[in-house]
């Protein structure tokens, strides 16, 4: 279906990240955030405590990142599309709503602006030091899926993604941006409401008395009922059957989590997300995401200026992993450079994936800034030889 | 539009540095139907602090978002002259608010322009405007943007109330921008000690 006109401010804008972020998730049809405001996120709730009065929705500063993380949760069960926005030290607090939300597959996103850490660390200077967290960050196993845009377009672009993928799959979807990207500004433009695809909530046609509030659908994903018309569900962070109560036993645990982790990996080719260029023929496949992806350009701009074959591999999905694409580009290239703000995070993913078929260079940045292109060169240069 | 502009405009928080990095930004990728990226320093000072901000306006897409050596540096206080003026390109414009500005050593071949933007946003009665009179300057002197792109990001970028009094700013920065090229300042302006405006 297309987006409600109502949200969609069409047109070209002048918008840092954040506000490109929160503008995607009104035109997604969001209408209700529950939010502890943090730097650098801080301006896609402001921007949505103002623009949501005029379209017919609801913000609530609450008084902790708990709160907000498990009061969004309540009104995606009273209907709406809801979101919260945070960066680290919020989003650690998150961690155990982040849980629920996986074992009650409630569809909502959450928006990590990335800044430095651990603990309150660089409250305004970049990283992407939450890539494990968002990946592992709450107990148990699961799936969840994360995206990471690399410009206000982007943030625009992928928060309309992230919403359409959480209904699709029932899941929290996150969108980890950092703080250059957030806090950024360029053009974005915001095509007409009729040319945004929208993923309505999956609701049940079952009537009430007949339905299973878990039972899943080919896609191993079950509907939802819809509140106030006489279904009677139980919502339970516990191991649960088909109809939501409590089934604590090895077999249904079994059952339920190999689901949960299902519905996302037998779908990882209609979720995966990335920008592939010049790979055929390439000696050095530099891997990266957010901005690191824009840093790294240049430092490939300038290695092929050298006569290097450097292929670009830009993950848009951090997670669900590409393995498969990285596993095929491992065979054709001598080595991976992957740039990124952390001290190794994402890197281990591409040295799993790789399996030793191709050298996997990692160029470590704390955060604070980001990458001096000719240190993204340098690696490139030492591992074409 | 060029290939690849990089400026920064730097001054004192509540100068509206900010607001003159957007409106040039805006200039660039809305109006000129170029691309432009602005990032600014955000630090926990709000008011009175170094603040400054970056644009870089090209006809392709900006990868590295950050200035490294500015084509264009425009400076509304002493200490950003003083961080800011030895990092600009050899043959670059450095772009002043003279009252508030000394200048003393410069990198090799830099155009310097100087404008008393406070005093001209004085005489239109806000002084809270002289960064959009500055953006007027800028926009003459550097001739990097036409001067309605950037009128009409002035507009586009400021509360309806305010629309006519900053598009006075622009144009009244703009003009003396014209004077200055054409050599119709007096080169001996007075400056004030810089001294006595930083306590």
């Amino acid at each position: 279906m297309h987006a409600d006109p109502a949200g969609v401010l069409t047109g070209s804008h002048f918008l840092d990240g954040d506000h490109a972020c929160c503008e995607g998730a009104l035109a997604a049809g969001a209408r209700f955030s529950s939010g502890y405001p943090i730097t650098p996120s801080t301006e896609v709730v402001e921007r949505f405590a103002s623009r949501v009065p005029t379209v017919g929705g609801t913000f609530i500063q609450m008084e902790d990142e708990l709160a907000a993380s498990i009061t969004l949760q309540g009104a995606v069960w009273g209907g709406a599309k809801a979101f919260t926005v945070t960066s680290g030290p919020g989003f650690s607090l998150m961690m155990e709503h982040i849980g629920l939300a996986i074992m009650t597959e409630t569809p909502c996103v959450f928006v990590d602006v990335q800044r430095g850490g651990p603990s309150t660390g660089l409250p305004t200077l970049p990283a992407q030091g939450d890539m494990m967290q968002v990946r592992w960050g709450s107990h148990g196993d699961y799936e969840i899926i994360a995206l990471c845009p690399n410009s206000p377009q982007e943030c625009f672009d992928l928060t309309v993604t992230a919403f359409n993928y959480s209904e699709q799959y029932r899941v929290p979807v996150f969108v980890m941006m950092d703080e250059v990207v957030g806090h950024m500004t360029e053009k974005v433009v915001i095509p007409p409401a009729e040319q945004i695809e929208v993923t309505p909530r999956r609701y049940t046609t079952i009537p009430p008395g007949e339905f299973l509030a878990f039972e899943p659908k080919d896609d191993l994903v079950p509907d939802m009922p819809r509140t106030g018309e006489g279904y009677n569900v139980h919502v339970t962070g516990l191991t649960h059957d088909n109809r939501g109560y409590p089934d604590m036993t090895p077999a249904q645990q079994d059952k339920l989590v190999k689901r949960l982790c299902n519905k996302i990996r037998q779908n990882v080719d209609k979720i995966t997300l990335y920008e592939a260029d010049q790979i055929e023929g390439a000696d050095v496949a530099v891997v990266s995401y957010g901005i690191t992806s824009r840093v790294a350009q240049r430092a490939i701009d300038l290695a092929r200026d050298k006569g290097i074959k450097v292929g670009k591999f830009r993950l848009i999905t951090a997670w669900p992993f590409p393995e498969k694409q990285i596993a095929e580009i491992a065979a054709k290239v001598k080595a991976f450079v992957v740039p990124e703000l952390n001290l190794g995070q994402m890197v281990r993913e591409v040295e799993r994936a790789a399996a030793g078929k191709a050298v996997v260079r990692h160029v470590p940045h704390a955060g604070g800034s980001v990458h001096k292109p000719e240190d993204i060169l340098q690696a490139i240069m030492e591992v074409a030889r | 539009m060029q290939h690849l502009t990089e400026i920064r405009i730097a001054g004192f928080g509540g100068q509206g540095v900010i607001l003159s990095a957007i409106v040039i930004g805006k200039a660039g990728c809305i109006f000129e139907g170029g691309y432009s990226t602005m990032t600014q320093s955000f630090g926990p000072e709000a008011r009175g602090g170094a603040c400054s901000a970056q644009v870089i306006l090209s006809d392709q897409p900006v990868l590295y978002p950050y200035v490294t050596r500015p084509d264009i540096l425009v400076v509304m206080s002493q200490e950003a002259y003083t961080i800011f003026a030895p990092q600009v390109r050899e043959n670059g414009i450095l772009v002043i608010e003279q009252d508030l500005v000394r200048v003393d050593k410069l990198p090799a071949g830099v155009r310097v322009y100087s404008c008393p933007a406070t005093r001209l946003a004085e005489d239109l009665g806000k002084k809270m405007v002289l960064n959009i009179v500055m953006v007027g300057f800028f926009g003459a002197v550097s001739g990097v943007l036409k001067p309605d792109s950037l009128r009409d990001a002035v507009a586009a970028s400021v509360p309806e109330a305010y629309r006519d009094l900053n598009r006075k700013a622009f144009d009244k920065g703009y003009e003396y921008g014209i004077k200055t090229l054409n050599g119709e300042i007096p080169a001996e302006e007075p400056q004030i000690e810089v001294a006595a405006l930083e306590t």
